[in-house]
């Protein structure tokens, strides 16, 4: 409840400026995206021809153009990207939360002088090219690969496995990418919490691994929401990685958007795509918001 | 905890940094392969490395993206900063929930569809206002310090949550003016948040290549334009080259920040 | 009171939603006094000092300054400076740094405020630690560093909030009396806010006892120790036993009262006859022996049931026929092995007729 005496005009200013600029170079973006969906695909610079012409420069006409949406709507191969993108971005979420989970919690309880490198290392490879990361992913899956050599060479197979462009190597991608997103809100929680608690469990005779179920894992549920959503959201709109390397059955949605719009240049409809990738995204980014600013606010 | 719990929890994280290391390790190693192949062992070379500093369109990449990236992870810090500030101090304001989802939102947002709405909307832009006049470095510095300021927002926001008000009412207290108290308490108290802020943009501006592709131009090709269509083509040992100068780079200077806060923390002394 | 007004606080009251902090609270504090804010935790004593300091704006009422209106006034610009209960050291900044802020926003020369900074130190004991940062000094040190900081500007005001809170009993008995040193020397009108009543009564020369926003009775310590004008100043000062009955008449200038749980008792006050009466009586001014005391106006017979040694006296709960509970404290003048009386003793009470006091709720 202290509130600081503050003048009005330098809160002002702190609140105006970003918002102002929020406001016109990601808020407004999406309108016109919007607007652009509705519009029809032509020859030229752009490519498009918006919905809302003023011809002679005064006279508005209206020529709202559904054709874009039917095409998602009818077009298998869009629902179909759509699906596999929720689904894959499930998988990876589900994976990282397995892997992820037991890494951020053995970190948490590491000695305190261990956690902070811990984490810097958990971080590191984050900061060095991510491109390059998922292309180095290649030269360790393909059939010529490190992986499958090292198979061949200990004698585990005798035919080089499949391992690249295909779900396989989709999944080992997303989740090497975006494993850190779910690690580091787990390790917030998981840090955060009085150790004294579980101290109190044993003391009331519960065992650790009953503990751990009925303390630990109810008071780290805002850091698992927080992790599943900064993975599953940009994971379903992810490009890079079924571009690289992914195969013709993973299609994945943000690829499709990527081809429509460089390869096909049909702009009108790589923002229907947009504009219902943002539909479906809606609900899990208002919830993210809502684990976000829990998170830091309890900070 | 049992000690075979906590061995078992050694194990999965062992196997974690296996994981995330691995690929790196593959990168380096292949990047002094004399052979482009993976296959092969040819001998240990630097060849890789020379073609790499020859290589014109990579050195004019490189030069463009750190350009870009210092520029929008200023603009970043200044905007995210001002962001988190609001976001931290006033409870209340006309359009508050508007600006909490355009702050946070973007931190999630899949980038195919921020490069497409801020594409479309330079083109609308350039339309009605003849500004900005062509895709290239501009477009990007501003596509990039948006998303970016989302970052740098939560950083100062999550910082200022945990600051210690009563430093700067003892300020105001001693007579310094609000502004004062900005420059001269909040600011160099938090800047550790505020350096990191600043390299979190910069990495992601560095790091960018769907923005990029969506709102760049004809003179302004990204390192990670450059890398992926090289990427597309096939094996590119100097990709390897690359990716270990930036390991190179990113652990000496996390070794020379350990090495700085070291040196502080023993400066403050110890109680008496 | 020292002189006219220093401190003026009108009819101030100050809510947080629906509730108020502070409820139409006035006091008057003179030029160079101790003053002490005393309440339990939640009375507004902290709101009050904020008020003082200009951190909060009061809802109603008016706080004076040596005559001057503060209202609107920021904290920047008040003659009031403030010790926080964190101390809140600028950790970025030596202590010598620390301690010139106020004086560097005054606009003084480089010298005149080394000169300040270095007098303050040495008056707090802290000289030798100009150059040292906040994080490398104990909390007793870092005490006296807020306060050299907040002193140095040679305000009007001295606002300490929960000052002696975060130190342990020993240092907190050393600090007591340095800060009535320090106060002494330095002249400056000192107002402290604590929920310790033993600090407020060694430290100041007036204390006020706040209770739920409102101001319950202001007095000098002995004042409201002697004199507390309801029960719960009697209660929430010092240790004491409250006792409730009708009043029968006034005899040989004494008020007599029928009590359920102690008898008739015998005490110097007035009251009307027949009205309900609470009397306060301190367990210091208990006199027990073994056998009944020849005369004093009131006498009882009780059995020792609970003794707290407490060595430089000895606190004990003595059950009286009615089974209500005396509580008498006896200083341990001699040096025994046992305390002067065993638990189930019988033993004989007794106090004078002016031990007690008539206290209106």
């Amino acid at each position: 409840m202290r509130a600081i005496v503050n003048p009005r005009p330098g809160a002002r200013l702190a609140i105006a400026v970003p918002f102002a600029w929020l406001l016109l170079l990601f808020l407004a973006p999406f309108l016109i995206v919007a607007g652009i969906s509705f519009g029809e695909s032509s020859i030229g610079i752009p490519p498009y021809t918006p919905p809302l012409v003023f011809s002679d420069g005064i006279v508005p006409t209206l020529n709202v153009n559904l054709g874009n949406y039917a095409l998602l709507l009818g077009d298998s191969l869009y629902i179909r990207a759509y699906l596999n993108a929720v689904e894959f971005a499930a998988i990876a979420t589900a994976i990282c939360l397995a892997l992820g989970y037991p890494m951020a919690y053995a970190i948490a309880r590491a000695p305190r002088t261990w956690r902070n490198p811990l984490l810097m290392l958990v971080i590191l490879p984050f900061w060095t090219s991510f491109l390059i990361r998922v292309y180095a992913w290649i030269g360790i899956l393909k059939t010529n690969g490190l992986l499958n050599n090292l198979l061949l060479a200990s004698g585990l197979i005798d035919q080089p496995l499949p391992l690249l462009n295909n779900l396989f190597s989709v999944e080992i991608a997303l989740v090497y990418s975006y494993l850190p997103f779910m690690i580091l809100p787990l390790y917030a929680t998981l840090e955060r919490m009085d150790p004294a608690l579980l101290e109190a469990a044993a003391d009331l005779g519960c065992r650790p691994f009953r503990a751990f179920l009925t303390v630990t894992l109810p008071l780290s549920l805002p850091g698992i929401a927080a992790g599943c959503l900064l993975v599953f959201i940009p994971a379903v709109g992810e490009f890079v990685i079924p571009d690289l390397l992914g195969g013709p059955d993973t299609l994945m949605i943000g690829k499709v958007l990527w081809d429509e719009f460089f390869t096909n240049r049909d702009w009108p409809v790589a923002s229907a795509v947009a504009i219902a990738m943002l539909v479906l995204l809606v609900a899990p980014i208002a919830l993210a918001q809502r684990a976000i600013g829990r998170g830091v606010g309890a900070a | 905890m049992s000690t075979r719990a906590s061995l078992l929890l050694t194990g999965v994280l062992a196997f974690g940094y296996l994981f995330l290391y691995a690929p790196i390790a593959s990168l380096i190693i292949y990047s002094f392969n004399a052979s482009r192949l993976v296959t092969v062992w040819a001998g240990f070379s630097t060849r890789w490395y020379g073609e790499l500093i020859g290589n014109e369109a990579i050195r004019a990449a490189a030069a463009t993206s750190l350009e870009i990236a210092v520029l929008s992870a200023s603009a970043a810090l200044v905007l995210g900063t001002a962001g988190g500030f609001a976001l931290a101090r006033h409870r209340r304001f006309a359009g508050r929930t508007l600006f909490v989802f355009m702050t946070t939102a973007p931190l999630v947002m899949p980038e195919v569809i921020t490069g497409l709405s801020l594409l479309l909307l330079f083109i609308v832009m350039e339309d009605w206002l003849g500004w900005p006049a062509d895709r290239g470095i501009t477009t990007i510095v501003l596509a990039h310090a948006t998303f970016a300021m989302a970052f740098v927002a939560i950083i100062v926001q999550a910082r200022l949550a945990a600051f210690d008000r009563s430093l700067e009412e003892a300020a105001l207290d001693l007579g310094a003016r609000p502004w004062k108290v900005l420059l001269v308490i909040t600011l160099p108290l938090i800047a550790p948040a505020l350096v990191t802020g600043w390299l979190l943009a910069f990495t992601l501006s560095l790091d960018d290549l769907v923005i990029a592709s969506f709102v760049s131009g004809p003179a302004s090709t990204t390192l990670p334009m450059v890398i992926f269509s090289s990427v597309r083509l096939g094996i590119s040992p100097q990709i390897n080259a690359l990716a270990t100068i930036f390991v190179a780079v990113v652990a000496i200077l996390v070794l020379i920040a350990f090495w700085i806060s070291l040196r502080r923390s023993k400066e403050s002394g110890s109680p008496s | 009171m020292a002189g006219p007004p220093h401190l003026s606080v009108e009819r101030v009251t100050k809510r947080f939603g629906t509730v108020a902090a502070v409820d139409d609270v006035s006091l008057a504090v003179g030029s160079g006094e101790f003053f002490a804010l005393l309440g339990p935790s939640g009375c507004g004593k902290t709101t009050l000092l904020r008020l003082l300091a200009g951190f909060e704006a009061p809802d109603t009422g008016r706080i004076l300054i040596d005559g001057i209106d503060m209202t609107g006034v920021p904290p920047y610009a008040r003659p009031v400076n403030m010790m926080f209960q964190s101390y809140a050291l600028f950790p970025h900044m030596s202590v010598a740094q620390n301690v010139g802020f106020g004086l560097r926003q005054e606009g003084l020369a480089k010298t005149a405020i080394g000169q300040r900074v270095a007098a303050m130190l040495d008056l707090v004991q802290m000289g030798d630690f100009a150059a040292r940062k906040p994080s490398g000094l104990s909390g007793g040190q870092k005490q006296r560093v807020a306060l050299a900081r907040a002193l140095v500007k040679e305000p009007k005001l001295l606002l300490l909030d929960e000052p002696l809170a975060a130190l342990d009993r020993k240092l907190r008995e050393q600090t007591q009396f340095e800060l009535v040193r320090i106060q002494e020397q330095v002249g400056v009108t000192f107002i402290v806010v604590t929920h310790d009543q033993a600090e407020a009564m060694t430290m100041a020369s007036r204390i006020a006892v706040m209770d739920a926003g409102r101001l319950r009775q202001i007095g000098s310590p002995s004042e409201v120790y002697e004199a507390p004008n309801s029960r719960f100043v009697a209660d929430f000062i010092g240790a004491v036993n409250l006792l409730s009955g009708h009043s029968r008449e006034i005899a040989a200038g004494q008020l007599v009262i029928d009590t359920p749980t102690a008898g008739t008792l015998r005490v110097v006050g007035a009251a009307v006859p027949g009205a309900t009466v609470t009397i306060a009586l301190r367990p210091e001014k208990i006199a027990l022996a073994r056998e009944p005391a020849p005369s004093t106006e009131n006498r009882h017979e009780g059995i020792v049931r609970e003794i707290a040694y407490l060595g430089s006296l000895s606190l004990y709960r003595v059950e009286l026929a009615s089974g209500a509970i005396l509580r008498v404290s006896l200083p341990n003048t001699a040096r025994l092995a046992e305390p002067p009386f065993a638990r189930g003793e019988r033993v004989s009470l007794s106090w004078a007729a002016d031990a007690a006091i008539v206290v209106p709720e």
